[in-house]
C-alpha cells in the first residue's frame, strides 16, 4: 500500500508481480436450501499471481459467484484453505473481513452499485473517506487522477442518474482502484452493458492493471470480452474444469 | 462525522415528501406541547394571582381547627391575643413578608329593607387588606376604589348579590348578625362599591371596616378569626410558608395551636393546577409516541429500500459500526430538523397569542385571565432534548439491522 501514483510510467506505481494474490486449496462451499445441500463449489483449488487479468467463465450455475464471493471475502468457504494477500482470511470474523475488504480488495459490480445521493467524483473518494478515513489533503488528488484515468474527469459532479451505464462503470472502477487494492473483483461486469461498452469496460480494466499492476478477477457469460483475458478459468458444477492461458 | 452528516442529509432529500411529512409531523406535536404548556402555564399563574391578589393572600394563620370547619365560618375558633401576639412577632421577624392583614370573618344577615338573604362577610382595615390584596380594589366594579370605599360605616357588596337585590352604589343596607354568646346585633351600612366576583371560596363575600366588625359581633380581643399574608417573592411561598409553619405551629394540639396554610393547601384550585400539569405531561407523553412512531416508520422504510445500497457499502469495507452511524444520524436529524421547525413555529404562535393578548386588555373591559402565554428555555431545551432523545432511541433498531446485514444476502436483495 505504498504506491499512490497511477499515472503510466510513474517509478513504483505498479505492484511487483510474480507473488501469489490468491492460494486457495480445496475450497468447498455447501448451501443448505431447504434441507436440500447444494455444492456450489468442490475442491477449488487454485494460485493467482499478482498482476493477473483472469476471466472465470462456465454455465450458469456453475458457482462462478461463489468462488468471487470467497476470493472477496464477502462469504466464508465450507471447507478449505484460503489465503488472500497473505492473510487467511477464513479466520476473519465479520468486523475484520469488512476492514481487510476495504484495506485490500476493489469491487466492481455487475449494476455498477454506484451511491445514488453522491456524485461520480464522491462516490470514487467514498472509500477513502467512509472506510479508510485519508485526510482531505491525500483525497483530492487521488481521486482527480482516477477519474482522469478512467475518462470520467469531465462528469465529476454528475450523479449515478446523470450517467449512462458504461459512464457509472468507469466511474465504478475508479472507485474499487482509488484505495490502491491488491485484487479487484468483477462479477459480470459487463452484463448490464451493450456490446461496445462492454468491450471499452474490458479494455479499461486492462489498462489499469498494466498501468497499477492490480490483479483483475471476473466473472463473466460474455464469450466477447473473454478474448481479453490472460488466463480463463472454466467452471462447472462448482469444479474447476479448464484453465487456458492466452497470449494478449 | 461530517461526511456521515452530509450523506445523511443527502438520503432525507432523497425522499423529500417523506422527510418533510415526518418533519411536520414532529414540528407539529412539540408546537402542541410548548404551546399547551405556554398556555396553560399562563393560565395557572393567571388564575393563582387571581386568587392570591384578589383575596386569599399568599399565606394565611388560623386557629387550629378553623380551615376545617370554614365552610360555617365559626366563631368559637377565633384568635386568642396571645396567638396574635405571637403572629405579629413571627411575622415581624420574618423580612420574607411584604404585610399582613387581620380579618374577621362571619356569616351575616343582610337587607335592603325590601329584601333580605345570607351574606358572608369580611372585616378589614383597608389598607392592610389592599397591600395584602393589590388586586382587590380592581374588583371594584362601581364606586370608590381606594381604601376610603372601606372606613367605618361603609360596604362592599358582591355583584351578583347587588344585581339580584337591585344595590346601586349609595344604598343603605343593613347587616345583622350573631356571636357566639348568641346575642344578636345589627348595624347601618352604606354601599360604597360593587365588587366582582372572584373564582373560589371567599370570592364573594361583603367587606366591611374591622372595626365595623368588631362592633357587630362584641367579642372583645378575639374577633380576628385570620391573619392573611403577602410574601416579597411568590416564588418562595413553599419555603416561607414552611418556616412560619415550623415557628407558629406548636407541638401539642389544644387551644393554643395556631394552623398556617399556604394558598394551594386553601384554594381548589391547586388541584386543577396538579390536573393542568398531568395534561401537560400527557401531551409530552403524546409527543413521544408521534415522534417515536413516525421516526421508527421511516427509518424502517428507509433501511428496507437501501439493502442493495448497504449491502455495496458492506462490500467495500464500510465498518458495521460506521454503516449504524449512518443511520443513527440520518434518524436522530429528522428528529433535530422537528425540534428546531416546532421551537421556531411554537415561538412564533406563543408571540402571536402575547401581543394579541395585550390588544384584548387595551380594547375591552378589564379581563381577570388575560393570558400572557410564555415558555421557559427549559420547557424549549426539555422539548428539544426528549424529541432528539426518542429520534435517537427510534432510530436504533433499524440502523442496527442495517449494520448486521450480510453483504452477499443485500447485494442479491432486489
Ligand atoms: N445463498 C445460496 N443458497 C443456496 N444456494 C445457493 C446460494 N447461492 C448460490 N447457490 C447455488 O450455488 C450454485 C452456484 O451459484 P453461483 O451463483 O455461484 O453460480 P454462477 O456461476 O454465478 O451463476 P450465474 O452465471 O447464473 O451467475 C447454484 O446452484 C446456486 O443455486
Ligand atoms: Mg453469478
Amino acid at each position: 500500500m505504498t504506491a499512490h501514483s497511477v499515472a503510466p510510467g510513474a517509478g513504483g506505481g505498479a505492484k511487483a508481480r510474480g507473488a501469489n494474490v490468491v492460494r486457495a486449496t480445496d475450497l468447498t462451499k455447501t448451501y443448505a436450501a431447504d434441507g436440500v445441500e447444494v455444492r456450489a463449489l468442490r475442491d477449488v483449488s487454485l494460485d493467482v499471481e499478482a498482476g493477473s487479468f483472469i476471466a472465470f467463465i462456465g454455465p450458469s450455475g456453475s458457482g462462478k459467484t461463489t468462488l468471487l464471493n470467497l476470493l472477496g471475502c464477502l462469504d466464508k468457504p465450507s471447507s478449505g484453505r484460503l489465503e488472500v494477500v497473505g492473510t487467511d482470511v477464513t479466520r476473519l470474523d465479520r468486523r475484520q473481513a469488512a476492514a481487510f475488504r476495504g484495506a485490500q480488495i476493489g469491487f466492481v459490480f455487475q449494476s455498477f452499485n454506484l451511491i445514488p445521493v453522491l456524485t461520480a467524483l464522491e462516490n470514487v473518494e467514498y472509500p477513502l473517506v467512509m472506510v479508510q478515513d485519508r485526510p482531505p489533503s491525500e483525497r483530492r488528488a487521488r481521486v482527480l487522477e482516477l477519474l482522469e484515468a478512467v475518462g470520467m474527469a469531465d462528469q465529476r459532479d454528475k450523479r449515478p442518474e446523470q450517467l449512462s451505464g458504461g459512464q457509472k462503470q468507469r466511474v465504478a472502477i475508479a472507485r474499487a482502484l482509488v484505495t490502491h487494492p491488491e485484487l479487484v473483483l468483477a462479477d459480470e461486469p459487463t452484463a448490464n452493458l451493450d456490446r461496445e461498452t462492454a468491450y471499452t469496460i474490458i479494455a479499461l480494466m486492462k489498462k489499469m492493471r498494466d498501468e497499477v499492476g492490480t490483479t483483475f478477477l471476473f466473472a463473466t457469460h460474455d464469450t466477447r470480452i473473454i478474448g481479453a483475458a490472460e488466463i480463463v478459468y472454466t467452471l462447472e458444477d462448482g469444479r474447476l474444469t479448464g484453465r487456458q492461458e492466452r497470449q494478449a | 462525522m461530517g461526511n456521515v452528516v452530509k450523506i445523511a442529509v443527502r438520503n432525507l432529500l432523497r425522499y423529500t415528501r417523506r422527510s418533510l411529512l415526518t418533519v411536520s409531523l414532529i414540528a407539529f406535536g412539540v408546537v402542541f406541547v410548548l404551546v399547551f404548556v405556554a398556555m396553560t402555564g399562563s393560565f395557572k399563574e393567571a388564575i393563582v394571582a387571581s386568587i392570591t391578589d384578589s383575596y386569599l393572600g399568599h399565606v394565611q394563620v388560623h386557629r387550629r381547627g378553623y380551615v376545617a370547619s370554614i365552610e360555617s365560618l365559626p366563631l368559637n375558633l377565633s384568635l386568642e391575643p396571645t396567638q396574635l401576639a405571637k403572629i405579629q412577632e413571627a411575622l415581624g421577624s420574618e423580612p420574607g413578608v411584604a404585610g399582613a392583614s387581620e380579618r374577621i370573618k362571619f356569616n351575616a344577615m343582610f337587607s335592603t329593607f325590601v329584601e333580605t338573604t345570607g351574606l358572608r362577610i369580611t372585616a378589614v382595615y383597608p389598607e392592610r387588606e389592599f397591600a395584602v390584596c393589590p388586586k382587590l380594589p380592581a374588583r371594584i366594579v362601581q364606586g370608590d376604589r381606594t381604601p376610603a370605599g372601606l372606613a367605618r360605616g361603609k360596604i362592599l357588596v358582591p355583584e351578583l348579590l347587588a344585581r339580584g337585590m337591585g344595590i346601586k352604589v349609595g344604598d343603605t343596607v343593613v347587616v345583622v348578625a350573631t356571636n357566639k354568646d348568641g346575642s344578636v346585633n345589627g348595624k347601618t351600612l352604606l354601599v360604597s362599591g360593587i365588587l366582582e366576583s372572584a373564582t373560589g371560596p371567599g370570592g364573594r363575600d361583603g367587606y366591611i371596616h374591622f372595626e365595623d366588625g368588631r362592633e357587630i359581633l362584641r367579642m372583645p380581643g378575639r374577633e380576628t378569626m385570620e391573619v392573611a399574608i403577602r410574601l416579597r417573592d411568590f416564588g418562595q411561598v413553599e419555603r416561607l410558608g414552611a418556616a412560619l409553619r415550623e415557628r407558629l405551629e406548636g407541638r401539642g394540639g389544644g387551644r393554643e395551636a395556631l394552623e398556617v396554610h399556604t394558598w394551594s393547601q386553601l384554594s381548589p384550585f391547586s388541584s386543577v393546577a396538579r390536573l393542568i400539569d398531568m395534561m401537560a405531561l400527557f401531551m409530552k407523553l403524546m409527543l413521544i409516541a408521534i415522534v417515536l412512531i413516525s421516526i421508527l416508520n421511516v427509518m424502517i422504510m428507509a433501511v428496507y429500500e437501501r439493502v442493495r445500497e448497504i449491502g455495496t457499502i458492506a462490500a467495500i469495507g464500510t465498518l458495521p459500526s460506521r454503516i449504524l452511524s449512518l443511520f443513527l444520524v440520518e434518524g436522530v436529524l429528522l428528529g433535530v430538523a422537528g425540534a428546531a421547525a416546532g421551537v421556531l413555529v411554537g415561538a412564533a404562535i406563543i408571540l402571536v397569542l402575547d401581543v394579541w393578548k395585550v390588544s384584548v386588555r387595551f380594547g375591552g373591559s378589564l379581563q381577570l385571565f388575560a393570558l400572557s402565554p410564555r415558555v421557559d428555555l427549559f420547557e424549549v431545551v426539555l422539548a428539544c432534548v426528549m424529541v432528539i432523545a426518542v429520534s435517537a432511541l427510534a432510530s436504533v433498531q433499524p440502523a442496527v439491522r442495517a449494520s448486521r446485514m450480510e453483504p452477499i444476502d443485500a447485494l442479491r436483495h432486489v
